[in-house]
């Protein structure tokens, strides 16, 4: 806790922010203070001791860091189709490309200056708040679609150890806009704790595709939070790619503010060795006529631990309400663990509201009916697991990127 | 409306609301060293037993009640409370049913309580508690034959120490969580019993709980102890009288199943909920636990939960012996201010366990209900097996129902499977009632009926038309 100080006055001194700015994360520092990092007896992270976890995977965690930009690891790109870049190098934002955009209609902003009245959500936004060192806010103007995606590269480089990293980034649609967005890991560092903050404001008749892609195997510890605002008839559809870190945890929440607006979050865990990720999912329907679908595929290997927790809230306000949730898991070595919490909570009573969950081995007989027709043990498994992960994947309705995750996970056609 | 109307009209909702005036022998109010004592010593118990019971409070000194349920309810105030209530006629006791005071008779035959000649007719021995003190045992003699022990707590403690003393505190420890630990330290009585070897039990065991006297908490212990090969099915039916206090009731009940035993535990519950505004009412904070101790064993749960003003419990397994395995069956509505917060916990320990829960929860007028479970499966339970079925019905839009399971599996050869569905009952399916001629109350009970059907159905026969009529009574007013 005494670096966590110290740190916290040099990201201070470092950044020049205003007054207002500085009370703000003086404000959200001691609510991080107050909490710490969270460990198993907060509800939320029953199944992940974070606490722990940073302790014996980190040895002195550092909060600040005064890296110089090195060379940026070009493997890392995505060459396979033309798209816009925002890329954070070690934290730092490095390149901003919007070549293929109208700049009148796409605005970028990255004062860090904010003095919001955000009230508290948990410790580690708070942390987020009061050191984060690059922030970008992307603004899609009225009636305007991208003509191609946006990556957000978070590259970071083999001389980052053992440092905490915040992020932040902010998206607003504004009505009738759309924007398919890839949020891509390119970890080449170790034991880091990498923590991610976004924010998304959807206007009327707007469309966000939200693909997070976290696929390269790493020693570091991530978590990211995302929000999201939907209004009238707009449209969130989220796709989590969860196999590269040590730990990773992805937690969503998303309000259904306002009439016929719908949430789509599917996912898969895909893990090896003593991985453990978790999904944490809040769905608010807020209003009338909202629907939100939900599908998370976890396939566990040797020692890996899998985690999924999802919650489908329904307003009394909030009739006509669909809400739909399943989560599978495959638990293929003896020294896995699958944990879930799927929870309702509704006080509407016109509504069609379900979840199921299920975990288990691969189906004998499945295996059976493949070899029986010549295919080897080894294949028939892989098969049936391919056939597992590709319910989700198929659920990208955005053709290349739903190639590019299926190329990542090693399906071939 | 005069105070008299006034009181008619509650009645008429509660059919179990009177009171008795009988003479009540009570130990000094508070929670302290020498009530317990006091309890302990004017029911005769040996030195171990209130050691015992000491012991619990002790530890019960460094707990804290918890807090992270879902109905939250105003600070018990547990130095407020009588400890020990009985009717002052049992201070001799009396030898046979006949030397009963008569008041007491009345009170059950206004519950419908088969004490005698029902008994008889109906099968079922009947063990009635009366706020704190285990008023008769019916059957006594035919059970005896088969070396059945069906006794109150007290009497067991006296007459058996050795099975006592073996097997309570087995599957709830002194040291588990608040309310188990109070009733540790200050259990009043309750129903015992023991089937010996490969003994398959003639009739339905059955205990009535009723909370009569005023500030009085109610803390009754049942033990349930099923030998090898032996089978039991056992009932438990609860009401209190209409106050304007919240009353407590904090038992614990523990069941053990030896090597290819069954337990059927069933239960009615139908405490005092409250008026209409969510005044009074029983506060239901009860610890139920079985332990299928032996290889092919099986518990069951069942239970009608339609009454209290807040259920809290969670009747659970505990599934250590190879392929044993264990059931839930619930059926929780929840009318007015009412609150329920309950489910069941499953643990496999043992291989090839195999457990199942069906759970129906119906909400209307201002209620919350809330089923809440987890199933676990350890490193070594290999080929366990679980299947959970929550569904809720929703009347109206100020009512909530919510579904809150844990799941957690550490064996890749087992195989979880949850489900859950949230609905309302359908335009069309009313509409289709009413025009058979059935009227609203009469088509809403039907179909509630329908959906409960699957829990129903596995309540013992004499039961299982009381509880039909209470899912009916229960929803009174709630549609239309």
């Amino acid at each position: 806790m005494e670096q966590l100080k110290v740190d916290f006055d040099k990201v201070i001194e470092s950044l020049k922010l205003s007054r207002e700015s500085i009370n703000f994360r003086k404000k959200n520092f001691n609510q991080f203070i107050n909490n710490g990092f969270p460990n198993k007896r907060v509800e939320d992270w029953k199944f992940s001791d974070l606490n722990q976890i940073i302790s014996s995977n980190i040895e002195n965690l550092r909060f600040y860091t005064d890296l110089e930009l090195g060379e940026t690891d070009e493997s890392t790109f995505i060459d396979k189709f033309a798209h816009n870049k925002i890329i954070f190098l070690n934290g730092i934002i490095s390149k901003v490309d919007f070549s293929f955009e109208d700049d009148s209609k796409v605005l970028i902003t990255n004062d860090l200056n904010q003095n919001e009245t955000s009230k508290e959500v948990n410790p580690l936004v708070s942390l987020n708040n009061a050191l984060v060192a690059s922030y970008i806010r992307v603004t899609v103007k009225e009636n305007y679609s991208l003509n191609k995606p946006l990556i957000i590269y978070n590259i970071t480089t083999k001389k980052l150890k053992s440092t905490t990293i915040n992020l932040k980034t902010d998206i607003v649609l504004e009505k009738n806009s759309s924007l398919k967005l890839i949020n891509l890991c390119g970890d080449n560092s170790e034991n880091n704790f990498i923590n991610i903050v976004q924010n998304f404001d959807i206007s009327q008749d707007a469309i966000l595709k939200n693909y997070k892609i976290d696929h390269k195997k790493n020693s570091n510890i991530k978590y990211s939070y995302n929000n999201i605002n939907l209004e009238k008839n707009s449209i969130s559809e989220n796709f989590i790619f969860s196999t590269g870190s040590k730990f990773m945890k992805n937690e969503i929440n998303c309000n259904l503010n306002d009439k016929y607006s719908s949430a789509f979050i599917n996912g898969i865990i895909n893990l090896t060795n003593s991985q453990h990720h978790e999904i944490k999912t809040n769905i608010n329907h807020l209003a009338e006529n909202t629907k939100s679908y939900q599908l998370i595929k976890s396939v566990l290997n040797d020692n890996a631990k899998g985690i999924y927790q999802g919650k489908i809230y329904v307003d009394s306000k909030a009739q006509k309400t669909n809400g739909y949730q399943l989560s599978k898991a495959l638990l293929l070595s003896e020294n896995t663990e699958f944990d879930g919490k799927p929870e309702l909570e509704i006080y509407a009573d016109d509504v069609k509201c379900s979840h199921g969950a299920t975990s288990g081995n691969l189906d004998e007989d499945a295996i059976f009916y493949l070899m029986s027709r010549g295919l080897s043990n080894q294949q028939s498994k892989e098969l049936l697991i391919n056939g597992f992960l590709l319910d989700a994947v198929e659920k990208i309705t955005d053709i290349e990127i739903k190639d590019l995750i299926k190329k990542m996970i090693g399906i071939v056609e | 409306m005069d105070a008299r109307e006034k009181e008619i009209e509650k009645l008429k909702d509660y059919k179990y609301g009177f009171s008795t005036d009988i003479e009540n022998t009570r130990a000094p109010k508070g929670l302290n060293e020498e009530v317990i004592k006091f309890i302990s010593n004017i029911k005769k118990e040996p030195k171990w037993m209130l050691d015992w019971r000491l012991k619990a409070f002790e530890r019960l000194k460094q707990l804290k009640e918890p807090n992270w349920q879902k109905p939250k309810y105003p600070k018990i105030d547990y130095q407020g409370l009588y400890y020990y209530s009985a009717p002052k006629s049992m201070d001799d006791k009396p030898k046979s049913l006949d030397e009963l005071d008569p008041k007491l008779l009345e009170t059950y035959k206004k519950l419908g309580i088969p004490l005698q000649e029902q008994a008889r007719l109906n099968g079922i021995a009947v063990d009635a508690v009366f706020d704190s003190v285990s008023v008769a045992t019916t059957f006594k003699g035919e059970l005896n034959k088969k070396g059945i022990i069906f006794c109150s707590m007290s009497e067991a403690i006296r007459e058996h120490p050795e099975l006592v003393k073996k097997y309570l505190g087995s599957v709830i420890p002194l040291t588990d969580h608040y309310f188990a630990t109070l009733n540790s330290a200050v259990f009043t009585d309750g129903s015992f019993v023991y089937i010996p070897e490969g003994v398959r039990c003639p009739m339905e065991l059955s205990t009535y709980f009723r909370i009569n006297a005023t500030e009085t908490g109610q803390f009754e212990r049942t033990l349930i102890i099923a030998d090898k090969g032996s089978y039991v099915s056992y009932l438990e039916g609860c009401t209190a009288p209409m106050r304007d206090e919240n009353q407590l009731h904090a038992a614990n009940v523990e069941l053990i199943a030896l090597d290819d035993a069954e337990i059927k535990y069933s239960t009615v519950q139908n405490w005092y909920p409250g008026d209409k505004d969510g005044v009074g009412g029983i506060y239901n904070f009860v610890t139920k636990r079985g332990l299928c101790k032996g290889k092919n064993s099986k518990i069951s749960w069942t239970q009608v939960e339609t009454g209290s003003a807040i259920t809290w419990k969670y009747p659970s397994c505990i599934l250590k012996g190879d392929n044993s395995v264990g059931e839930f069956y619930s059926i929780a509505i929840t009318n007015n201010h009412q609150k329920a917060d309950t489910g069941t916990k499953m643990i496999h320990l043992g291989k090839n366990t195999k457990s199942k829960i069906i759970s129906k929860g119906i909400s209307a007028g201002f209620a919350d209900n809330t089923y809440r479970g987890l199933v676990d499966i350890a490193r070594n339970a290999d080929n366990a097996r679980n299947f959970t079925q929550c569904d809720s019905l929703l009347m109206g839009n100020k009512c909530g129902a919510h579904t809150v399971p844990y799941i957690k599996n550490k064996n890749s050869s087992s195989n979880i499977e949850h489900e859950a569905t949230t609905s309302k009952i359908s335009e069309e399916q009313l509409f289709y009632c009413n025009q058979r001629g059935l009227n609203q109350e009469e088509a809403v009970s039907l179909i509630v009926n329908g959906f409960c059907k699957e829990v129903l159905q596995q309540l013992p026969m004499e039961f299982a038309v009381e509880a039909q009529k209470l899912v009916g009574i229960s929803l009174e007013g709630s549609v239309g």
